[in-house]
């Protein structure tokens, strides 16, 4: 066998590389929490249950209504957090990929 | 209703309407590369935008005049149900910020313009992106056709277009579609991008003055909802349910939640949007828009408040497309009925010319260039993608002219449910290559053809056919038939790819590398702006 020992059966014998491969997808504590930022909004809104209410109503708008447009900002704040996190990721990567390039040379 | 024409409000929508006709072809000469015949230049402004740029493009792009047309009058019509575009708006960031810069960084590495010259790439079947490019033509022209229905809103309202013979009823909006046409023609993607910003100004300003100054003459919020809660439980004697409801109520709230989560999934794979962040310059650029663009979606909500209102302030309309227009226009004083007329038309303008524009490049890529004539140099890609913008319009216009408006709208409905079937090729594709190509094409036949067949088969609450929601197999709720559409071509596509792999069938061969998705400009390998040689020979030559 010349597969890395990380290859699925599924992967065996393919020449086509998995996305993930290289580096690029390894995974940190920041890269967890920049996911967690970016599925807390699905939560939020699919559950429709918990803010299908008409009180408490905000300047007369009803809770279903302004709650909603709530989490525009909210999760607006949240891919802020996702995009500062990743954006140091990848920089901290570009930078070990040219040290490494660098000692090859 | 006013009759006859409001010659103010007339006047100020053509003194805004000159305005970004002069906008559109001035376009042509904004930022301009050396070489222009090629289609990065023409079809994707040169790859050019950076972050503000591409959020003005993008809102232009997303946030189209039906929208905004449509959204308040789903609310003016049943209440609750039709704010699902609120969630539905801010569902699909969280989504692009994951997927699309990848699509962004390999489509830069490898010079493709469309999401099917991706797959194709990715894949190594033309089939297979030709059938993702078709799909995406299809999706687009009623949303083209849309767009010149909600202009027609707009002049139906204003007076205008109202003659008695056809010629003179249709001049206005042959006017502004030939305006139209022509600058797209000669500006390409530079020409929408330049007039967003007019667009977007408008709108802007537009909606804070509306939801100001309507609730005021209106008497306040509280009042504007209970008017519309005693609306709402008015009962329909046809059906015998109440009309609407404040609330999404127990029994709704699937259909509520497949809805945001499946129009989430769908809106950044139609050819438009994947146009519009393509032509931006940088990865991040697209993530940056993440964060910027939900003000928009904060817009939307704000919008949608108008529907309530058009019930409070009376608005008694046939046609709920014209609930919107008619509220500013019994509201506002003439000039600004103007104003915001404008607003709603050139609102349609930037989405009609950057779709056209996006339908274009997929002809000629996946289906021109793939099929018809290979060796096309990029000027002739160029030139084949201008005559075929104009196609497409052309097409749309029939559209508009000798259907139904219904006609758009049902398409427009399967359109939605369509671009959703490309998810598992496009997207699988960014992050795994073990989907089987022939798997996907399964697939999507699966999803296709199940999506039509089921929303042509339910009743929607104005018509027989072409309602969205419909009883979902196994779970019993009503849901987004073209989410379950979605989960039945997941479903073929990982069953196939099993099978296929067993019969070890051909896999095509991956042109991209594991690195491309994650190229950024000025890495080392990636150039920062693409020669147009590059852009025209898809594969590296």
């Amino acid at each position: 066998m010349t597969e890395p020992p990380t290859g699925t059966p599924e992967d065996a014998g393919r020449t086509a590389t998995k996305a993930t491969g290289t580096g690029t997808g390894t995974v940190t504590v920041p890269m967890i929490v920049a996911g967690i930022c970016l599925a807390i909004p699905f939560v939020a809104m699919l559950w429709v249950d918990s803010y299908s209410r008409l009180t408490p109503a905000f300047i007369g708008i009803p809770f279903f209504y302004w709650y909603q447009m709530l989490w525009v900002l909210i999760s607006t704040l949240l891919t802020v957090v996702a995009y500062t996190i990743v954006r140091r990721h990848e920089r901290l990567q570009r930078s070990a990929r040219a040290r490494e390039a660098g000692e090859r040379a | 209703m006013k009759d006859g024409v409001n010659g103010v409000a007339l006047a100020v929508f053509i003194f805004f309407f000159l305005v970004v006709t002069v906008m559109g072809f001035v376009a042509s000469k904004w930022r301009r590369a050396e070489n222009a015949d090629s289609l990065d230049e023409w079809g994707l402004g040169g790859r050019s935008f950076g972050t503000w740029v591409t959020w003005f493009l993008l809102g232009g792009d997303l946030y189209t005049a039906y929208t905004f047309v449509a959204v308040p009058a789903a609310i003016y019509a049943g209440g609750a149900a039709g704010f699902f575009a609120v969630p539905y708006t801010i569902l699909c960031y969280p989504l692009v910020f994951t997927f699309l810069p990848r699509l962004w960084s390999v489509s830069h590495k490898h010079g493709y313009v469309t999401s099917s010259d991706f797959v194709r790439g990715r894949f190594g079947s033309k089939g297979l992106s030709l059938a993702l490019a078709l799909t995406g033509i299809l999706a687009t022209m009623p949303y083209i056709a849309l767009q010149l229905v909600g202009i027609q809103a707009v002049l139906d309202v204003l007076g205008v277009g109202g003659g008695s013979n056809w010629f003179m009823k249709d001049l206005p909006l042959l006017i502004a579609f030939g305006v139209l046409a022509a600058y797209t023609y000669s500006s390409g993607l530079r020409a929408p991008a330049l007039i967003a910003f007019v667009k977007d100004a408008l709108i802007y300003i537009v909606i804070i003055v509306a939801i100001i100054y309507i609730p005021i003459r209106l008497g306040g919020f509280d009042h504007i909802f209970s008017a519309a809660g005693d609306a709402f439980a008015v009962q329909n004697p046809e059906t015998g349910k109440p009309r609407g409801s404040l609330v999404s109520g127990p029994d709704a709230q699937w259909a509520y939640a497949t809805l945001a989560l499946g129009s989430a999934m769908a809106l950044f794979l139609y050819p438009h949007s994947v146009t519009a962040v393509l032509s931006s310059k940088g990865r991040n650029v697209i993530r940056r828009n993440t964060t910027i663009l939900p003000l928009y979606s904060l817009m939307l909500g704000l919008l949608a408040m108008l529907g309530f209102m058009a019930i409070a302030a009376g608005i008694k309309v046939r046609n709920g497309q014209l609930a919107i227009p008619q509220l500013f226009e019994n509201m506002f004083p003439d000039w600004f009925t103007g104003v915001a007329f404008a607003a709603i038309g050139i609102g349609a303008l930037v989405p009609a010319a950057i779709m056209s524009i996006a339908a274009a490049n997929l002809f000629t890529r996946n289906i021109y260039k793939d099929f018809i004539k290979p060796d096309a140099s990029p000027e002739h890609e160029a030139k084949v993608s201008k005559l075929a913008s104009l196609l497409v319009k052309v097409g749309a216009l029939v559209f508009v002219l000798t259907m139904d408006k219904t006609v758009a709208i049902n398409f427009q409905l399967l359109g939605g449910i369509w671009i959703l079937q490309t998810v598992p090729a496009l997207v699988g594709g960014l992050f795994t290559r073990w989907f089987h190509r022939w798997a996907l094409l399964g697939g999507w036949v699966a999803g296709m053809a199940y999506g039509t067949w089921r929303a042509y088969d339910t009743p929607s609450a104005t018509q027989d056919h072409f309602g969205n929601t419909n009883l979902i197999p196994l779970i019993g709720e009503k849901g987004y038939i073209g989410l379950t559409a979605f989960a039945l071509n997941v479903i073929v596509v990982i069953v196939l790819t099993f099978a296929l792999k067993a019969l070890r069938a051909p896999d095509g061969v991956d042109e991209t590398s594991a690195a491309d998705y994650t190229a950024d400009a000025g890495d080392p390998g990636v150039r920062q702006e693409l020669p147009p040689a590059t852009a025209g020979a898809p594969g590296g030559h």
